[in-house]
């Protein structure tokens, strides 16, 4: 393999804080060295990176593939394709397919295809419970062996309290979170909006803004018990992301996630019955998109994740209760995360933190660095080229993004996944 | 008059001129119906499709008649006989429609924005006939008439809503128009069945019934599905009728010339007494189902005068 050197771009390690315009030398797929003038390199392929950042690439902790189970959806090969376009090099795969990723065999065949697909780092999270059922406890000890990186029930929250005790308690032997979608279920069955007068408005059943805090509350009480560690997931209201940060500030093994729905968008966007805007959870208030912003530049939240849920146009063309939940968010993760930077909300580096370092760290995955012998996973971007989403015209099968018609600055120009260039 | 729209899909997006419009146009077809006479050149060579997801007698009936009062085409489909049940979409019945030339489409559905739907990919005008506890548009414009014609005005009178706000397209589509037009308006009922937020719609919320009827000018009860006395938001139906059932000691707190109405069919003794219903010096409800017809032909005829500007 030729070695390529990446020259003139602003490289940008949130990690170390390393932020200087120089070049990247990429030899055996890992990082050969980094800084400023390299010079001339025999034999490299130079990329000119003039006017872009190179950052490590993106660390996306939270997606749906379709597949097994969903192809029509979504691939696994048509996913890598979205990814690599959006800068992610690496993705945490939810359990609820169809099987669910309850077996080692599962696990390892997840990671074996993101590998024979070569373009992302597939890390499979393993089910909580068995077949994502909600009912028992799933084989962490072997799923992890088998490299399950966490346990989580994906779309579905972990209901009972007997049930997430057991849950946080056996996966701390194994040194595991549990990633729990914080919605309590018997406030949130059969909702398709956050209740309040948007959603009467509309004639939608509403799901009310405290499901989300009752579950972080409960989850936060159980995790004291235990002594368990707990992940919550695309964490949507200010007043689940005040229990997590004083359970942070009291020491707790607690940590969260966001998407950019939920700093980008308020629910306003599901007027005249979008369904490509109806999520899980649901779009919140103004205010609550404020409290997530803040909690981004405060450090509550750990990470930004796409949080991917292919959907088919059969899926979404019904009327607006029937139609199911979930947006795309490969190709528009940064572009999306770099809106708040661009707006003043976010420094560069928190934003760019969040979206690579933060999350392998959490997760304890050997990426999200850009550090010498580490291996070479990274995005080039060019952060002030605009570039507008459209529904139809985005990488990968699924289209069904709540951002169609946006217009967005920071156009990925390059991936590089194990050092080969996967898009660009 | 202009519409913003070629369809009707709600009140929400109607300005009161546009209310206004409508309700001077149904007076005069109410008077003419009480004439004996129709216009059947309004509609003539014009086909209306009534399409009936769920069920309905006296809605899908007023906008037959209404049809044929204008001269129109009217065909009836309804669930149980279309391949809806046959597990088409909605979209490929939206397909069937357009190729069938259809010109004026009344959609009633259980999905709140099933007409909506519909609308973006019909090439007819889609008239809401009531979607999910979304929109019924064109009960409140026939409630309004029924109001108007008694009281003269909207503006400035205060009027009671009863029973259940939250499952209630009837209630949104009131509350939206009487807003729109100036009137007072409360809504009545336990909190269970009144609906997040909609105090921002500029209601007031009563849970004692006595209070939300004191001094009103209008009462009106709405239907009180049983679906939800199993679903448990009220405990029984004796227990909803001593508090929220409009008999006549409750309706003695409401002023001395307060009309009675109801969106109909009535629960007789669950949300209204009967002795009140049948009141003839109080209860206006067969005048709402007469000035139905008249409110749905003044539709009809805007929106096929719009399609025609349009075309």
């Amino acid at each position: 393999m030729r070695d390529t050197l990446i020259a003139g771009a602003r490289v940008i390690d949130p990690a170390s804080g390393h932020d200087a315009v120089g070049d990247c030398l990429i030899r055996a797929g890992v990082i050969a060295d980094f800084g400023g003038d390299l010079g001339r390199v025999d034999g490299a392929d130079v990329i000119d990176g003039a006017d872009c950042i190179l950052c490590p690439g993106l660390v996306d902790v939270r997606a749906s593939l379709g597949e097994p189970g969903f192809e029509y959806r979504e691939t696994i090969a048509s996913a890598a394709l979205a990814a690599s376009a959006g800068g992610i090099t690496t993705i945490a795969v939810l359990p609820d397919n169809a099987p669910a990723t309850d077996d080692p065999a599962l696990v390892r065949a997840l990671a074996g295809a993101g590998e024979a697909g070569g373009r992302i780092t597939i890390v499979p999270y393993g089910a909580a419970t068995r077949g994502c059922k909600g009912e028992s406890i799933a084989e962490y000890g072997l799923l992890r062996a088998a490299g399950a990186i966490a346990f989580s029930d994906g779309a579905r929250a972990i209901g009972p309290a007997g049930l997430m005790r057991r849950a946080l308690s056996y996966a701390r032997g194994f040194g595991a979170m549990i990633v729990q979608h914080p919605e309590e279920p018997s406030l949130a069955a059969g909702g398709a909006a956050t209740s309040g007068a948007r959603a009467t408005l509309m004639g939608l059943p509403g799901i009310p803004v405290c499901a989300e805090a009752m579950m972080v509350a409960r989850d936060i009480t159980l995790v004291e018990l235990t002594g368990g560690a707990v992940h919550f997931a695309h964490v949507s209201t200010g007043a689940a992301l005040d229990l997590i940060r004083a359970a942070k500030s009291r020491g707790l093994a607690v940590t969260c996630d966001t998407a950019p729905p939920y700093f980008d968008l308020n629910e306003t966007a599901i007027g005249d019955f979008r369904t490509y805007a109806k999520l899980s959870p649901p779009l919140r208030t103004e205010d609550d998109r404020r409290a997530v912003v803040a909690a981004l530049a405060d450090g509550t939240i750990d990470a930004v994740v796409s949080d991917h849920q292919p959907r088919d146009a059969d899926d979404k063309r019904l009327p607006f209760a029937e139609a199911a939940p979930g947006g795309a968010g490969l190709a528009t993760l940064l572009a999306i995360t770099l809106a708040q930077v661009q707006s003043g909300a976010l420094p560069l580096h928190t934003a760019l933190s969040l979206l690579t370092d933060r999350p392998a760290t959490l997760f304890g995955l050997d990426t999200g660095r850009i550090a010498k012998g580490k291996p070479a996973d990274l995005c080039l971007f060019a952060p002030e080229r605009s570039w507008r989403i459209e529904a139809g015209k985005l990488p990968g099968k699924a289209q069904n993004t709540p951002f169609d018609g946006r217009a967005v600055e920071g156009v990925v120009l390059g991936t590089w996944k194990a050092g080969v260039r996967v898009f660009g | 008059m202009r519409l913003p729209t070629r369809h009707l899909l709600g009140i929400e997006t109607l300005h009161p001129r546009d209310i206004s419009a409508f309700l001077d146009l149904a007076e005069s077809y109410a008077l003419l119906n009480r004439s004996g006479k129709t216009r059947r050149d309004v509609l003539r060579g014009r086909t209306l499709i009534n399409l009936f997801f769920e069920d309905s007698t006296r809605t899908r009936t007023s906008f037959e008649l209404a049809g044929k009062r204008l001269g129109a085409d009217v065909i009836n489909m309804s669930v149980s006989t279309s391949s809806v049940s046959k597990g088409e979409t909605l979209l490929d019945t939206a397909a069937t429609l357009n190729a069938m030339n259809c010109d004026l489409l009344v959609v009633r559905h259980k999905a709140s924005g099933a007409p909506a739907l519909l609308a973006q990919k019909v090439d007819a005008a889609v008239i809401n006939a009531g979607d999910g506890m979304h929109e019924h548009p064109t009960q409140a414009l026939l409630d309004a008439l029924t109001i108007r014609r008694h009281k003269g005005t909207l503006e400035g009178l205060t009027i009671a809503i009863c029973g259940d706000i939250a499952h209630s397209r009837v209630a949104r589509s009131n509350i939206l128009l009487l807003i729109a037009m100036g009137s007072q308006v409360r809504v009545v009922g336990p909190p269970t069945l009144i609906p997040s937020g909609i105090e921002q719609f500029g209601v007031s919320v009563f849970h004692d019934m006595r209070e939300g009827l004191r001094d009103a000018d209008i009462v009106m009860a709405l239907r009180l599905q049983t679906e939800r006395m199993s679903g448990g938001l009220i405990p029984s139906a004796r227990e909803f009728f001593t508090f929220y059932g409009l008999d006549a000691a409750k309706l003695a707190l409401a002023k001395p010339d307060a009309l009675v109405m109801h969106p109909g069919p009535m629960n007789r003794g669950v949300e209204i007494d009967s002795q009140v219903a049948d009141d003839v010096t109080r209860s206006v409800i067969r005048e709402q189902v007469e000035m139905g017809v008249a409110v749905r032909m003044a539709v009809l005829d805007v929106l096929a005068r719009t399609a025609l500007r349009n075309a």
